[in-house]
């Protein structure tokens, strides 16, 4: 019996595993940034935020 | 056959032709060259211009708000271009060792990509800041990528002159951001990136007439031949002389503006006068790129003067020109 298990469907190689972490955290830092946006947003506005002129 | 339909033809290929289940080596920093940060640089500078002349007390992080929002829209309208233009840069130099045509980012991936960014940036920008500023936005990016990109480039040699329009928006993207609504004074900004777009572009595709022609992208000095795009390219360029100059003679910047427009005008007439005169294939191609490279200080310049002379509050020049 082999000691690890065998891998099915799509394995990554190194280089994959590392340029997807890379885009994760990217995307990760811009959906925290658009967080903190919209927050300092809300806080500048105030009930403002509500009004939206055309 | 017609160049339209061979380039259809050849963009379907290049798709079809694409892997699209292999999973991805992109790194983040192709998706941010598919946004065309050059580009983006220059936008996010004309808004810049047109929401701080804009007659409206922004607040900082509004201001903040709406500049970022500008530039994510258009990244999105460069990933949509690089997008649907990828048969076209695969066979071009200057755009060969892009994303698309290397095989690092699949079709569908930057396709995804702009679209998400496209709505994140127009939702965004009409939720924080002003809607007309977000219907601007969009329209900007539907004019890039449908009129300029998927109609425009690969049918007529006025592509550039009519698709134009989506590089000019920008500054009335921003003054509509400060002041929710359109002016004469953003109306004359759009004017001058307008005219200043085709003899900017000409110039580059003089030099790069061979890589257009074989993309099969009907440029000017593909279709009407070289002379002809030098007639257009010093025409154009009368012409935006004394548009670039026009917000100073209206009243709406001051004397250094308008000794910046008058003097940078003529300058760009005389860049213009030796690609139209200048015959010597090398010293053509030397005299068309140094027309391209003076465009894009002469623009920067007009609009930086514009911005410092506001922000000193016309002590520059309005005291002495009223």
């Amino acid at each position: 019996m082999a000691d690890e298990p065998e891998q099915t469907g799509i394995v990554l190689t190194e280089e994959q595993k590392r340029s997807r972490r890379a885009r994760s955290i990217a995307i990760a830092l811009a959906l925290g940034a658009l967080v903190i946006l919209f927050y300092v947003v809300t806080l500048v506005k105030g009930p403002a935020v509500l009004n939206r002129p055309l | 056959m017609s160049l339209v339909s061979e380039g259809a033809e050849l963009a379907v290929r290049v798709r079809a032709s694409s892997a699209p289940y292999e999973p991805s080596i992109a790194s983040v920093g192709d998706y941010v060259a598919l946004m065309k940060p050059r580009v983006m640089s220059l936008v996010v500078f004309t808004a810049l211009v047109g929401l701080m002349i804009a007659p409206a007390h922004v607040h900082p992080v509004i201001g903040f708000t709406a500049l970022l929002c500008i530039a994510v829209g258009a990244g999105a309208a460069g990933v949509l271009n690089m997008w649907y233009d990828a048969d076209i840069d695969a066979v071009m130099t200057r755009t060969s060792s892009r994303p698309i045509p290397q095989g690092r980012i699949a079709p569908g991936e930057a396709l995804g990509f702009g679209v998400t960014l496209a709505a994140f940036s127009i939702c965004v920008l009409g939720l924080l800041v002003s809607w007309l500023a977000a219907a601007l936005l969009a329209f900007t990016i539907f004019f890039y990528v449908v009129i300029y990109t998927m109609w425009l480039k690969r049918w007529t040699p006025l592509n550039i002159v009519i698709g134009g329009a989506a590089g000019a928006f920008p500054p009335v993207i921003g003054w509509a951001a400060a002041t929710g609504s359109i002016g004469v004074e953003p109306c004359l900004l759009f004017l001058i990136v307008f005219f200043w777009t085709p003899p900017h572009f000409w110039s580059l595709s003089l030099v790069r007439a061979g890589d257009y022609a074989r993309a099969r992208v009907p440029m000017l000095p593909v279709v009407a031949g070289a002379e002809e795009t030098r007639r257009q390219i010093l025409l154009y360029s009368a012409v935006l002389a004394p548009i670039g100059a026009a917000p100073w003679v209206l009243g709406y910047a001051g004397m250094v503006y308008g000794m910046t427009a008058l003097l940078g005008g003529a300058a760009m007439i005389a860049f213009a006068w030796r690609v139209r005169s200048e015959r010597h294939a090398e010293r053509a191609d030397r005299a068309a790129l140094q027309l391209f490279g003076y465009s894009i200080l002469y623009l920067f310049v007009l609009f930086a003067v514009l911005l410092i002379e506001d922000g000193l509050g016309g002590l520059l020049g309005r005291g002495m020109g009223a």
